[in-house]
């Protein structure tokens, strides 16, 4: 493994720009209707599905910790079309928009976060660690920064069977100040691993504003001591990030080895349910909000270029609380896992 | 006065060595930093440098000669206006004062800068395996080469398994365990990585994730407190938090425990530790023919597997069958020797003081039941349990810390299942409650010895 890269770079991305990290970020794309229309749905599902989320928190069905997504929707769903079958992908705990996105089954997820017997990981993983082989998604992992290595291994075994799959390996601001997320660096760009380290800053670690925490705020720019280029990228609007995504893939399945995307995003709830946000105002809220939320945006450019009318999203928008009330109805009423289920699955 | 050339030691526990070939022949004159021989041992070549200045008047051992005893005279070097008639009338010896050694068989110190003594431990006898059909041919192999035969025959065997770890490929393993890997099956499958614990732990584990079945060698298991988080949040819990739906088949495996003179940081055993852990296993093998059946068991195994091995235990030769594919249990302990009078259980390195205590024991008129764990998760407690039925008493060796210890464990256990067969406390006989000291006196103090074991075999016999 250790030896060079086995294919040639790729024509069509800048090889040589690996030597200078931060790369300028693609323009984005024009999305055809239906890629519009996808978009929209699918970064609805993630809103609607974390707001029933945050209910049924309110309400006692889902305990422990619930951290959601709400905000950061056009980061997943533009990264998500970018991708080929076979691409894994594995983050942090902030995961149910992550899943939603793979396809994972919204009723498995939402009886995973009310720890029923239908969930996902039979109500023993809970809201951080749901999996699918069968969708390549990886979990859903509770360490901050340790998701990094595991992806960064994930990508080590694409290489070693040299298919052509790319590992999407997600973390936040937070952990970009790890130990690990460098020692995983190093390897990668050493051995030309294909992994798309996505670094979703949403600003805050917890209660920690970047700039209280990170020396280089431009994260982007990690990658310099390891060779690996880095592209910021509007994180609020998924044509950007669809974008980067593509040139990302491409840049990895042409053998060049990882690159950084930083998703200049924002979350609108806590960091958890029981955050009660005091470390930002709510006049910054608020502006995100009104100003560069990802699912308007979207429903902005399908009004105006008249793809859709207020009714057709509407029909839209009840098709997904459709699809999310179902799922929490059957996430309430799902038994809780059999007591025999406390012994499964230690080892095999 | 001519100056003796002595055997030098290349490490704080090597005993002897080959001398492999002389650089200089008698009448060559040296000075200081000539390299005049190269000394060999079962791990590396090494260079003997002259430290004076003069001629070689007379060599003492020629080339080709095997185990030469750590300051033996290898050779005379006359000073100016000697002659070689004046080679025999040395001085007093020269001769450096012996450092104390520690009781541990010799064995190298420290990763591979110094190498190890050639095969200086003698071979052991064990009892027969019942897992092994009678009749089969034995093989003496050191455990050293049994593990290396395990992870080739296993690459062999499987495309998936690959092993990774600082050291493993170019320079051949820090202990020498993964000699020749690299050339039989390249550097995409022997994967040299960088110092970087948590890191490769945690690719590692991304990889047996997406169905690799990797082997990752930590240079001793004192550095994988730098992965243990990997280790225990990814690999171990994965399987249970996905309801079954991914694990993670993957073998951690290093020399684990006290070498000698390595210090603190360097000598701690994590058998207990790891053992902690439900959806690891964990084995720690006594045996070559043990480590070779259990390392290729572990590389099989669906499960994170911890694969605690010995330093000092590498050099030492043992029967191994020769069988094409010898796979052996986990999870099941070996009676190392039938006894009727008390139950010795140990595990690892602590089997030399029961196997030492024993054959001392047999002298006094007590016939003790050794049984070596070999696995400590799952722990097989039934065959330690039969036998305290049968013997009544009970003494569990390792050199692990005391408290929360192995051995703690199984006095419980037995306490809870067999408590009215005991006919005296169970004795648990570990370390010492106390950071590895350096000096050879206080190490030796601080390991369990032989000693202890015939104590407490005493006083649970009221003898």
């Amino acid at each position: 493994m250790a030896t060079a890269a086995k294919k040639a770079p790729a024509k069509s991305v800048k090889s040589t720009s690996a030597k200078s990290t931060g790369l300028a970020a693609p323009k984005p794309a024009e999305f055809t209707k239906d890629e519009e229309l996808a978009a929209y749905r699918h970064m609805l599902l993630i809103r609607r599905f974390e707001e029933k989320a945050g209910q049924l928190y309110g309400m006692g069905f889902i305990g422990g910790f619930c951290h959601l997504y709400i905000g950061q929707e056009a980061v997943v769903t533009g990264m998500k079309m970018a991708l080929i079958q076979g691409d894994q992908m594995i983050t942090a705990y902030r995961d149910h928009g992550h899943m939603l996105a793979m396809e994972l089954s919204p009723r498995g997820v939402m009886a995973e976060l009310t720890g029923r017997r239908g969930g996902l990981s039979r109500g023993k993983g809970g809201s951080m660690h749901m999996f699918s082989k069968e969708k390549h998604f990886y979990g859903g992992h509770g360490i901050v920064g340790a998701q990094v290595s595991l992806g960064t291994g994930l990508a080590f075994a694409n290489r070693y069977r040299d298919n052509n799959n790319v590992s999407l390996t997600y973390f936040g601001d937070g952990a970009a100040n790890q130990g690990q997320v460098y020692e995983s660096f190093n390897m990668a760009s050493l051995w030309k691993l294909p992994v798309i380290y996505i670094i979703e800053n949403n600003r805050y670690a917890m209660g920690t504003s970047v700039s209280r925490s990170s020396a280089e705020t431009n994260f982007s720019h990690r990658g310099a001591s390891f060779k690996i280029p880095g592209i910021q990228v509007d994180g609020m609007d998924v044509r950007a990030v669809k974008s980067a995504g593509d040139q990302a893939t491409e840049w990895c399945r042409a053998g060049n080895g990882p690159i950084i995307l930083e998703m200049q995003t924002y979350r609108y709830r806590g960091h958890s349910m029981s955050d009660p946000a005091k470390y930002r105002s709510k006049e910054e809220v608020q502006k995100m909000r009104s100003d560069h939320d990802p699912i308007e945006q979207v429903k902005a450019r399908l009004i105006g270029k008249k793809w859709a009318d207020e009714d057709e999203l509407k029909n839209i928008d009840k098709q997904v609380r459709d699809i999310v009330a179902d799922a929490a109805e059957f996430a309430q009423h799902d038994a809780e896992p059999d007591p025999s289920e406390l012994w499964t699955d230690i080892v095999l | 006065m001519p100056i003796e050339i002595l055997m030098p030691a290349l490490s704080p526990t090597m005993e002897e060595g080959n001398l492999s070939k002389w650089l200089k022949n008698e009448g060559d004159k040296v000075v200081a930093g000539d390299v005049i021989a190269e000394i060999e041992t079962d791990k590396a070549t090494m260079e003997v440098e002259a430290v004076d200045e003069g001629t070689i008047g007379k060599i003492v051992v020629p080339a080709g000669t095997e185990g030469v005893k750590v300051n033996a005279v290898i050779a005379i070097l006359l000073q100016d206006g000697e002659s070689a008639a004046d080679a025999s009338k040395t001085a007093a010896p020269a001769k450096a004062e012996a450092p104390a050694k520690a009781e541990a068989p010799a064995e190298e110190a420290t990763p591979a800068a110094k190498p190890t003594p050639v095969a200086a431990a003698p071979k052991t006898e064990v009892a027969a395996d019942p897992d092994v059909p009678a009749g089969t041919e034995m093989v003496s192999t050191t455990v050293r080469e049994a593990l290396r035969d395990a992870m080739a025959e296993e690459m062999r065997r499987d495309g998936d398994v690959f092993v990774m770890g600082e050291e493993v490929a170019e320079y051949q393993g820090a202990y020498k365990i993964t000699q020749g890997l690299l050339q039989e099956f390249g550097p995409r499958r022997v994967v040299d990585t960088p110092i970087t614990e948590h890191g490769f732990a945690g690719v590692g584990v991304g990889a047996a994730m997406a169905g690799l079945k990797p082997i990752v060698e930590f240079m001793t298991f004192n550095f994988a407190m730098q992965a243990i988080d990997q280790i225990i949040n990814s690999a171990a819990k994965t399987l249970y938090m996905s309801g079954g739906q991914m694990g993670a088949p993957i073998v951690f495996r290093g020399p684990n425990g006290a070498a000698a003179r390595v210090g603190a940081q360097h000598s701690q055993c994590y058998a207990a530790w790891y053992s902690h852990i439900p959806g690891l296993k964990v084995v720690m093998p006594y045996t070559a023919a043990d480590a070779k059946g259990l390392l290729k068991a572990a590389i099989r195994d669906p499960n994170p597997v911890i694969f605690l091995e010995n330093e000092i235990l590498y050099g030492q030769s043992f029967d191994v069958p020769k069988l094409d594919d010898f796979v052996l249990p986990i999870g099941k302990a070996r009676i190392h020797k039938q006894g009727k009078d008390v139950t010795i259980v140990s595990f690892g390195i602590g089997m030399t003081y029961a196997i030492k205590a024993e054959a001392e024991l047999r002298g006094m008129g007590i016939d003790a039941e050794i049984i070596d764990l070999r696995t400590i998760r799952p722990l097989d407690l039934d065959t330690v349990i039969a036998s305290v039925k049968k013997t009544n008493r009970l003494i569990v060796v390792e050199e692990g810390f005391p408290q929360s210890s192995v051995g703690d464990h199984i006095a419980n256990q037995v306490s809870q299942r067999a408590f009215d067969f005991l006919d005296a406390p169970v004795i648990t006989i570990a370390g010492k409650d106390v950071p590895m000291p350096y000096a050879a006196n206080l190490e030796k103090l601080a390991l369990p010895n032989v000693g202890e074991v015939i104590e407490a075999v005493k006083a649970v016999t009221y003898r």
